[in-house]
């Protein structure tokens, strides 16, 4: 590699560094992102001038395909689907860090028929790696793709468990491993590589196939921080910094994140991935319990919103699939006109991925100013006259302060139950995704109001104008 | 242990302190952005990709290259795409005072 291109590289990755730097602030994030497509366009260019690249025609349609493709998702893709789109997006990117470490084998092995082995002496480093950048990339991409059904409805999002499951999963990673000591040994059994590779895609399906759709967002970090690690150790292949920096980056920031989605969901990264909770819940044995709600007309909701001088909205996922954020921003600028402070608490796990639910309002165009974090706004519950709960659940859930043997003990809510009112648009009163009763509901201060989260806001918007 | 694979180790070890500084500061207002982001950086593979399907040793190996192309390629248009049209879409409170 020439200075030239060895400085352009360097480049790259701090523009890749000071764009993640810019994420730190709305007011920079788009610059940001600019900033590291920039880096991403040098390293290509420089890429395609420096290296040894004698053919470039399959490189153009390659280029011209995967465009074509990535244009057309990132302009169709609906803002609710965002998951999904991470989703397969981190797929494809493993799945390319898997086939250049398998193309890199076939270069080093010096013939492409692979009859023979005429590759030299090839270090047992980078053999190591070619195995796990292989292992690692095949099981984001069919575990992403995996995920990405699931999250989009075209998989059943219920855990699938059989007998043994852990354990099946374990030995075959332990196969897999050692398949891969057995390759690194000798070089030449290349059908070995592609065992290892039949087998990391069937624990792609494996390890996924247990988790339920509302567990979803910890996998999709997951394999985001697995998309990273792929690219990474395909750096260490080629021995391309580049390669390293940004593939380590991506690696720490989906690992970061992983972590902040456990915490919210008060589980361990391990009880995720293998106990295959969520959506089990049996709808008879809630309907035994007899305890009475009082149910209030969306008149009694508007004349409460109308006196109301504070409100904070507390938004959920249900708020989205009923696409009720344009209504609920009309009713929230109606009522901040009537002189009321409106703002929003916006819970870790509100929505299906990390910082979901922000997206969703500001595509209904609040400003971003008024979405507040629950260590921010969690205080000023007590001080607020009405806690406007939409479409959420187990987030605003106080069994999570007191009810130890609750799967929800301990997991960190936000305090609607201390404001002075607290009004709820729900389409029933089936329990959130852990099962769980929502005593709130049954607070005398408390009104349910039952229905379509978009009906009842358009009807709340109507009244409220009177 | 090689040179070359000591000095990977080193710029690996010193990538993760500088993206836990880095991805610590982003604020959960921007976590799906900084996803989507992140992963059009991981998308970097491609210049391995290009590597790949353009030394000309002919057979799979260019093949392989190429898809890798396709997908590295997903990945990066989409992923920066994406990002951008979310952050766009981000504006501040125009109604109050600075």
């Amino acid at each position: 590699m020439n200075p030239l291109s060895a400085f352009a590289y360097l480049l790259s990755s701090v523009l890749f560094i000071l764009g993640l730097k810019m994420l730190s602030s709305a007011r920079t994030a788009r610059k940001g992102n600019g900033f590291a497509a920039l880096g991403m366009l040098i390293a290509i260019v420089v890429t395609l001038t420096d290296q040894k690249i004698i053919d470039f025609s399959y490189i153009l349609a390659g280029l011209i395909v995967g465009t074509a493709i990535g244009l057309v998702l990132a302009i169709k893709v609906q803002m609710t689907a965002m998951p999904q789109m991470v989703g397969v997006l981190n797929g494809f990117g493993g799945g390319a860090s898997a086939l250049v470490a398998f193309a890199e084998y076939l270069r080093l092995s010096g013939d492409v028929s692979l009859t023979v082995w005429k590759g030299g002496e090839v270090g047992l480093d980078v053999l190591i790696t070619i195995v796990l950048s292989i292992l690692i990339g095949t099981v984001t991409i069919v575990g992403s793709m995996i995920a990405a059904a699931k999250l989009h409805g075209v998989m059943r999002s219920a855990p699938i468990l059989y007998p043994m499951q852990k354990q099946s999963n374990a030995a075959l990673l332990a196969v897999i491993l050692g398949l891969g000591v057995f390759f690194v040994l000798d070089p030449s059994l290349w059908y070995v590589l592609l065992i290892i590779v039949l087998l990391a895609a069937v624990l792609g399906v494996t390890s996924v196939i247990p988790i339920g759709g509302a567990d979803m967002p910890v996998v999709i970090s997951l394999m985001n921080s697995y998309s990273g690690l792929a690219g990474a150790t395909t750096g260490f292949i080629l021995s391309n910094d580049v390669l390293i920096i940004s593939g380590t980056l991506v690696g720490t920031s989906g690992i970061i994140l992983t972590n902040i989605m456990c915490k919210a969901m008060n589980r361990s990264i391990w009880n995720v991935l293998f106990a295959g909770v969520g959506v089990e819940y049996d709808p008879s044995v809630q309907a035994t319990e007899q305890r009475t709600v009082v149910n209030y007309t969306p008149e009694d909701a508007a004349y409460m919103l109308g006196n109301a001088q504070s409100v904070i909205i507390v938004p959920g996922y249900g708020l989205a699939v009923a696409q009720a954020q344009h209504v609920l921003q009309e009713l929230a600028q109606l009522l901040t006109q009537k002189g009321a402070m409106v703002r929003y608490a916006i819970h870790p796990v509100a929505g299906r991925m990390p910082g979901h639910m922000n997206v969703l309002l500001a595509e209904a165009n609040v400003p971003y100013d008024l979405l507040l974090e629950m260590d921010q706004i969690n205080d000023d519950f007590q001080n607020t006259d009405v806690a406007l709960v939409i479409g959420a659940n187990d987030v605003v859930n106080p069994a999570a302060r007191y009810k130890k043997d609750s799967p929800l003990y301990g997991m960190p809510i936000l305090n609607a139950d201390q404001a002075r009112t607290v009004m709820v648009l729900k389409r029933s009163l089936n329990p959130g995704f852990a099962g769980e009763d929502n005593e709130l509901f049954y607070d005398k201060k408390t009104m349910m109001v039952f229905g379509d989260a978009k009906a009842t806001l358009t009807k709340l918007v109507q009244l409220v104008k009177q | 242990m090689s040179e070359a694979l000591f000095f990977s180790i080193t710029i690996f070890v010193l990538a993760t302190f500088i993206g836990v500084e880095v991805i610590s500061k982003v604020p959960p207002l921007l976590h799906t952005p900084l996803m989507s982001g992140s992963n059009a950086i991981s998308g970097i593979t491609l210049v391995g990709s290009l590597i790949a399907a353009g030394e000309g040793h002919g057979g799979l190996s260019v093949v392989l290259g190429m898809i890798a192309v396709i997908f590295a390629t997903i990945n990066v248009v989409g992923g920066f795409l994406v990002t951008d049209r979310m952050l766009k879409m981000f504006k501040k409170d125009s109604s109050k005072k600075p």
